[in-house]
């Protein structure tokens, strides 16, 4: 750094920055976290250990693993194709796709819940009676696909699936609240990066004669992979982080359709404030899993950022 | 139409990966059988050890094993969510109004629902107390403290809180007969209590932590079970004060009988509730700090659950589709004593 | 934009886009605007301009911008610290910055009023200052600052670290100062980004619920958020209503964003 003072500041201001910088967050982030720990290990590590042992909490991380396993690898295709077609092109209502990306932020997280709820509810577009008549047909011939080895157990699922059609206070309900929730995440992080970057790379490559997923693998993908792992593991953070939508979809059945945000609240009403914490602190380390997994990419492709090189 | 599709799809990929679809009702005598049981929040202790009784005795009885799936939540929110669709075999709320609405709004319920189990379906009732801080330094005796200068009083919110609700009509009970029934003067104590609110939780259990945790206010309008609860919580740090009157809030049962017709569950739902009524449910009800209706049983535990003058809400406001219309929907009196309209 | 379209991939990325976009998300607000929609016009305006209602919305959009707002401000000065220089515990902080998505927003809401109450860590010490956070629209602002940072760190930093230092050293040798630089060389390349992480605490904060009803206190006419009507609408069995309410919210914060992105194309024009 020394050898180029022209690209940093001098070392008063460096600190003033730094010194600036670790208030806001001491006080904002640092401040909340120490005291969610605070409260996890009030009681000792055995009742730590215990509160993440038990069943109910054991089924919520599965719940919750599922979820967020779902609605991440898709909401990250749909990021980066949003983004693909936003930066590379110029079309009629561009600014309004992207306000339209940008919706399910503003969207609060009851409605997010509520709309599931007037689409697949008992009194909504497709109640689960509707459904079940609708796919009588599938039902039985997945039925029947059932005898089969092999597969067989899949049919099996799958029709009973078809003949009570659950979609809401089940899996599937909170698998999509959470995939609305998450939706802009990936996209939104990437389209002021790659706005940034432009097209010459790509518009090069093309004159070279490179094909289109030649393109993005090998030109596109590189020049993206920080902005893409940002977005991937916040669109992560939060789905596992979820409450208000999937609290509303969710019907709160213990041990069958709590999640992990969903578990904690429920501790906390039961004034087990040690093993609701102990499973918030579940929760935030999934930011230090997010320093990891940084970290390791960083270490594999032995990128230094551009910043402190 | 492909839409509509692929939802379901991806849906039951994901039960068969997570092994959730295996619920389906089955008709096989011996199989195990489950029942879900939509309650309110704080019921979520008496239930863990009432389902624990219940299992032994219905496998004793029928030798059939019997998995109870509890679901807590707000009571307004829970009749919500069984209205949208949740499968609850039964319903133990916190008011009569959240059932009617099953009644009402989706026929769940028979319209007769509450004659259909002994004591208008409530198996235990409570009532409405004062918590206080140690020694009561704010010297609260009665609802007329309320509306003093520099009383803070904790309340969750009627719009969103069941346990509220009671609150609000037992203060709206004592200030009728304090007053003789003239609304203005009622109207007014109730503006003068609810100035004295700093905060208004969405949820009694909020409420509580606002109280007990947070150190704010003097007087925590209370569940009386909930007020026993802090005691147990946070020891030696709150009172419980009787006023002279309060309401007789009777959270009540109910079998959701289209859900249990469809789910081949309406015996043992039926039986289950029953033993909410026999000397062993009504033993633990009163250990969780519930009034019991067997006269003999409540006898036991009336040194702490003292016998107080306790109005009813259908004597006194009319049954709870007209107290919630009158109160508590928009234009109603809580909104005039915000002055929203 | 007539100009030929060299790079591939137009009509794949539009047709997935648009058939995702519109399961996920446009097929449910129908759902929502339809059934606020079985209200007349005239019920529609009595809702939305009850005072309740106008109160709730003003302190809404307004806690939000004044988050929003505070949020870039110090998302810049962190995000700059921790992509140019090195000290210890940088790893540390960086790792915190996701924290507020990662923790259910009812934590969020519990912590925080537990800090900021009068008897909390900094509640206690304030309160001596007369100056009162939790229960307060303060409170209100607290939470949506807790909420929203982080979207402006996490659309910065990407952009950040790409930016090499070629400019500023080109600026450098032609003689500019560092103030200078940053003025008129680095900081112009972050505009777009910033006002992306702007407008996204801002959303964001228009919505939220689950922290904020813990430390807002929730009273009428004072305190109280318009997503938390809408929840006490639907307790009254009234969807329709709740539909409204949220269908309002719904279109405002639309509008905003547009301008919003309309204002940044237009900055992103000027920048070429």
């Amino acid at each position: 750094m020394a050898s180029r003072p022209v690209t940093t500041e001098s070392a008063p201001v460096r600190l003033l920055l730094i010194g600036g910088a670790v208030a806001f967050l001491a006080l904002f982030l640092l401040l909340p976290l120490t005291a969610v720990f605070a409260e996890a290990f009030r009681k000792g590590w055995e009742v730590f250990l215990a509160a993440l042992h038990e069943d109910a909490a054991l089924s919520a991380i599965k719940l919750t693993l599922i979820a967020a396993g779902v609605s991440v690898p898709l909401n990250t295709l749909f990021g980066v194709a949003a983004a693909w077609l936003v930066t590379k092109f110029r079309f009629r209502g561009r600014s309004l796709l992207i306000s339209l990306i940008d919706l399910p932020f503003a969207v609060s997280p009851v409605i997010a819940g509520l709309v599931w709820v007037l689409l697949f509810g008992a009194r909504g577009w497709f109640p689960p009676t509707a459904m079940a008549d609708a796919f009588a047909p599938a039902a039985h011939l997945a039925a029947s696909l059932a005898e089969y080895r092999g597969l067989g157990w899949l049919f099996t699922d799958l029709a009973a699936w078809l003949a009570d059609p659950k979609i809401i206070f089940a899996l599937p309900g909170i698998v999509i609240a959470t995939v609305f929730i998450t939706f802009p995440f990936v996209a939104r992080e990437l389209i002021p990066l790659m706005e940034t970057q432009g097209s010459d790379q790509e518009e090069a490559a093309v004159t070279l004669g490179a094909r289109g997923w030649h393109i993005f693998f090998r030109v596109t993908l590189p020049n993206i992979k920080w902005g893409l792992l940002y977005g991937v593991l916040l669109c992560n953070a939060r789905a596992m982080g979820e409450f208000g939508a999937v609290s509303v979809v969710s019907g709160h059945i213990r041990g069958e359709t709590n999640t992990l945000p969903l578990h904690v609240e429920v501790l906390y009403n039961e004034y087990q404030f040690s093993a609701a914490f102990a499973c918030a602190t579940l929760l935030a380390f999934l930011a230090l899993v997010t320093l990891g997994m940084k970290s390791a990419v960083e270490c594999f492709t032995g990128h230094q950022s551009t910043g402190h090189k | 139409m492909k839409n509509i599709l692929i939802i379901p799809l991806l849906a039951t990929t994901l039960c068969t990966l997570s092994g959730c679809g295996k619920s389906v009702p089955s008709t096989e005598a011996k199989h195990p059988i489950s029942l879900l049981n939509v309650s309110y929040d704080p019921t979520r202790e008496f239930y863990v050890e009432v389902n624990a009784a219940f299992q032994s005795l219905w496998k004793s009885k029928t030798n059939q094993s019997l998995e109870i799936k509890q679901s807590h939540g707000g009571s307004g929110k829970q009749a919500r969510s069984v209205i949208d669709g949740l499968q609850a075999d039964v319903v133990t709320l916190a008011l009569a109004g959240d059932i009617d609405s099953l009644a009402k709004e989706a026929k769940l319920v028979p319209a007769d629902w509450q004659a259909k189990l002994p004591n208008n379906s409530a198996p235990y009732t409570s009532t409405i107390v004062f918590v206080v801080r140690k020694g009561n330094p704010k010297a609260i005796k009665d609802w007329a403290d309320l509306t003093h200068d520099g009383i803070q009083v904790i309340t969750p919110n009627p719009k969103t809180s069941g346990g509220a609700r009671w609150n609000y009509l037992a203060a709206w009970a004592w200030a009728n007969k304090e007053f003789g029934g003239d609304e203005t003067k009622v109207l007014d104590y109730m503006t003068r209590l609810f100035k004295n609110v700093p905060v208004l939780d969405t949820g009694a259990r909020a409420a509580t932590t606002t109280f007990a945790q947070r150190g704010i206010g003097d007087i925590f309008l209370s569940w009386e079970n909930e007020a026993y609860l802090i005691e147990k919580e946070f020891p030696g740090k709150t009172e419980i004060i009787y006023p002279s009157i309060s309401i007789l809030a009777e959270p009540p049962v109910a079998v959701v009988e289209k859900n249990t017709a469809k789910h081949g569950t309406s015996e043992v739902a039926k039986a289950y509730l029953e033993f909410l009524y026999t000397d062993e449910a009504q033993e633990l009800a009163g250990k969780h700090f519930y009034r019991a209706r067997n006269p003999k049983i409540a006898a036991k535990y009336h040194d702490k659950l003292p016998e107080i003058p306790l109005v009813t809400i259908d004597n006194e406001f009319g049954g709870w589709a007209k107290a919630q219309k009158t109160h508590f929907d928009d234009g109603g009196t809580f909104d005039k004593v915000y002055g929203t309209h | 934009m007539p100009k030929r379209r060299v790079i591939p991939g137009f009509g794949l990325s539009m047709g997935f886009t648009l058939t995702y976009l519109s399961l996920i998300i446009l097929i449910p607000l129908a759902a929502l605007f339809l059934k606020a929609a079985r209200l007349g016009p005239a019920q529609w305006w009595n809702i939305l301009t009850s005072p309740r209602v106008i109160a709730a919305a003003e302190l809404t959009f307004g806690a939000s911008a004044a988050a929003a707002i505070v949020s870039t401000i110090f998302g810049l000065l962190v995000t700059w610290v921790l992509v140019r220089y090195r000290f210890p515990g940088k790893r540390l902080l960086d790792a915190m910055v996701d924290l507020p998505f990662a923790l259910p927003t009812a934590v969020a809401g519990i912590t925080l009023t537990a800090i900021y109450a009068p008897n909390g860590w900094i509640g206690h010490s304030l309160s001596q200052w007369g100056i009162q956070v939790a229960y307060t629209p303060l409170g209100v602002f607290v939470a949506l600052t807790f909420i929203g940072f982080p979207f402006v760190v996490r659309t910065l930093q990407p952009v950040m670290e790409d930016f090499g230092s070629e400019y500023e050293e080109a600026a450098a040798t032609l003689g500019a100062g560092r103030w200078t630089i940053f003025w008129r060389v680095i900081f112009p390349m972050f505009i777009p980004a910033l006002i992306t992480g702007f407008t996204l605490a801002f959303a964001r904060a228009i919505g939220e619920y689950g922290s904020v009803i813990f430390i807002s206190g929730n009273l009428p006419m004072k305190t109280e958020i318009l997503p938390l009507l809408v929840v006490s609408q639907l307790e009254q069995f009234k969807y329709e209503a709740a539909a409204v309410i949220s269908s309002g919210m719904l279109i405002v914060s639309f509008l905003l964003l547009f301008l919003i992105n309309l204002l940044q194309r237009q900055l992103n024009w000027q920048n070429r």
